[in-house]
């Protein structure tokens, strides 16, 4: 049995045009192991990773045939169940830390509060193992981190904490959504270096959600390309290159590339049948 | 000639004990039709040159000069505007959302002092390759990569030597980034145009630009070729360092 098993995942919104799918019959498996997705923006990758945790408010409308997680069907848990499998068991990174951590708290107080929510413990008790989670994400110094507000740390830093934060209840299932995006190329490799560690030792298997081929090809097991919400094509990470849709081929062509200089870069062009393709099954 | 002369500049922000010095004893030229780079990571003092050049960072010392006039303060004369134009990262933060794009330009236009708009606008549209069917359209009705082809089509209508660039495709998808990248490859071509871009993508600074400078915290390690980038020949250990990052990305 999968870990995760999402059969045909369908995500609308009503619009006054009618109605707009973002996610068209959508069909994978999770794994221990590390599953990218990875499309342009508006394809649905993102709203794939959050009706997974039925985190799309209404208007909009998730549908599908199951998303089970370990056997158990998501869609059947009312809203307090599914509370308590957000962050105890698939846990989510955003894409930003400055907007989903809370600026008028200190860093300890808001990783004590997520470890002291799932775990009737003693606050010093939660502080403990929050510093052992800072710790756990290569923070230096995780006394004065404790005590410092979120505008204090910069922008890796505030990654860190956040999938510190999200570790904490010890989750299953990892949703990463461009949780590298907004940093440099250089405290990028730290994080996924720090993710990777993670899903490695705590055997998680995560979902990494980025528009960016080269780093999901280099850091994922497995890649589902997606294009209008579906899935065009699925394929191993290390073989992305050797991809055969036209459409992860023209996203590949449109890389400038430092060993290969030419005056101008090659650019996608669309082919309205992609859109009307049968979604591919990421499942294995 | 040199269209840019940065010598000595330093640029702060705040004063005493909160003094931050975000550019430090920068020196580089840049000649007439080059295309040079800035790249580093965030924090570097990348875009605060950029802000220097433009008096959006009025607290600043060193000579900044542009086509040889050199520049003082942040007050800059109209005919700075004319020679040089800035196109910004974000085009969905640098348009306005209750401006059509009709009324960007022509806006702009009537402050370079044209008279000739109507026609002016329908040629810059052209030139960024939008058709007439996006002149009467509102920010929020177009995609990010038009959007940022009217931010261009706007820095273009004072028709300016010098184009300041900063991180102009970082806001975009790969797709897009490659159709924005072409044409600002084609506009140089065709208007003569001098590039000052900032990046912190180098492979995107490799293939647009002839130089580079690469900085870290707020000084300027080493200036090169892009052809030294691409052979991975780097002098200093911090531009190795960043190029070692960005070729395992």
């Amino acid at each position: 049995m999968s870990l995760l098993e999402v059969e045909n995942l369908w995500v609308r919104f009503p619009t006054r045009q009618g109605i707009f799918d973002a996610v068209r019959g959508v069909s994978f498996n999770l794994e221990r192991e590390r599953l990218g997705i990875v499309g342009e923006s508006g394809s649905g990758k993102s709203m794939t990773g959050r009706a997974i945790l039925r985190l799309i408010r209404k208007p909009g409308i998730v549908e599908a045939d199951s998303i089970k997680l370990e056997g158990q069907n998501l869609l059947d848990l009312s809203e307090p169940e599914m509370r308590e499998v957000r962050g105890q068991k698939i846990s989510m990174v955003m894409q930003d830390p400055k907007f989903s951590l809370n600026p008028v708290m200190t860093i300890g107080d808001q990783i004590m509060e997520a470890y002291l929510l799932h775990n009737n413990t003693s606050k010093a008790q939660a502080r403990v193992k929050a510093i052992e989670m800072l710790e756990a994400v290569s923070i230096r110094d995780p006394e004065r981190v404790m005590r410092a507000y979120p505008h204090e740390m910069s922008g890796g830093m505030g990654q860190r904490i956040m999938i510190a934060m999200m570790l904490i209840p010890d989750p299953q299932i990892l949703i990463a959504d461009e949780p590298t995006s907004a940093l440099d190329v250089s405290v990028q490799r730290q994080v996924l270096d720090i993710m990777d560690g993670l899903v490695k030792k705590r055997g998680m298997g995560l979902i990494f959600i980025s528009h960016d081929l080269n780093l999901v090809s280099e850091f994922c097991d497995r890649v589902l390309i997606m294009y209008a919400g579906r899935i065009v094509e699925v394929c191993d990470a290390d073989k992305l290159h050797e991809a055969k849709h036209p459409y992860t081929q023209g996203l590949l062509n449109s890389l400038p590339r430092l060993d290969q200089p030419k005056k101008y870069l090659e650019v996608l062009q669309r082919d309205e049948a992609w859109t009307k393709e049968d979604s591919v099954r990421g499942t294995r | 000639m040199t269209a840019l002369t940065i010598k000595n500049l330093n640029v702060w922000f705040g004063a005493h004990h909160d003094r931050v010095d975000a550019v430090r004893g920068a020196n580089f030229e840049v000649q007439v039709g080059e295309s040079f780079g800035l790249v580093g990571e965030s924090g570097s003092g990348k875009s605060t040159i950029l802000k220097a050049i433009t008096g959006l960072a009025p607290t600043w010392s060193g000579d900044i000069s542009v086509e040889g006039t050199p520049l003082s303060g942040a007050k800059r004369d109209r005919a700075f505007y004319k020679t040089v134009q800035m196109v910004f990262q974000d085009p969905y933060a640098s348009l306005h959302p209750r401006h059509t794009v009709d009324q960007v330009l022509s806006e702009t236009l009537q402050l370079h002092g044209f008279k000739d708009i109507d026609t002016r606008v329908v040629k810059l549209l052209d030139d960024v390759g939008l058709g007439g069917k996006f002149r009467f359209r509102y920010p929020h009705q177009i995609s990010g990569g038009q959007r940022q082809r009217v931010a261009v089509a706007r820095a273009l209508a004072g028709e300016p030597d010098i184009l300041l660039l900063d991180e102009p495709t970082s806001a975009l998808d790969v797709s897009v980034q490659a159709e924005i990248l072409n044409l600002l490859t084609d506009l140089r071509d065709e208007h003569k145009l001098t590039y000052l871009m900032v990046s912190h993508d180098l492979p995107v600074i490799g293939h647009m630009c002839d130089r580079l400078a690469v900085m870290k915290d707020g000084e300027i390690v080493e200036v090169m070729d892009s052809e030294d980038l691409r052979q991975g020949t780097a002098k200093h250990d911090y531009s190795r360092s960043l190029l070692a990052a960005s070729a395992a990305a």
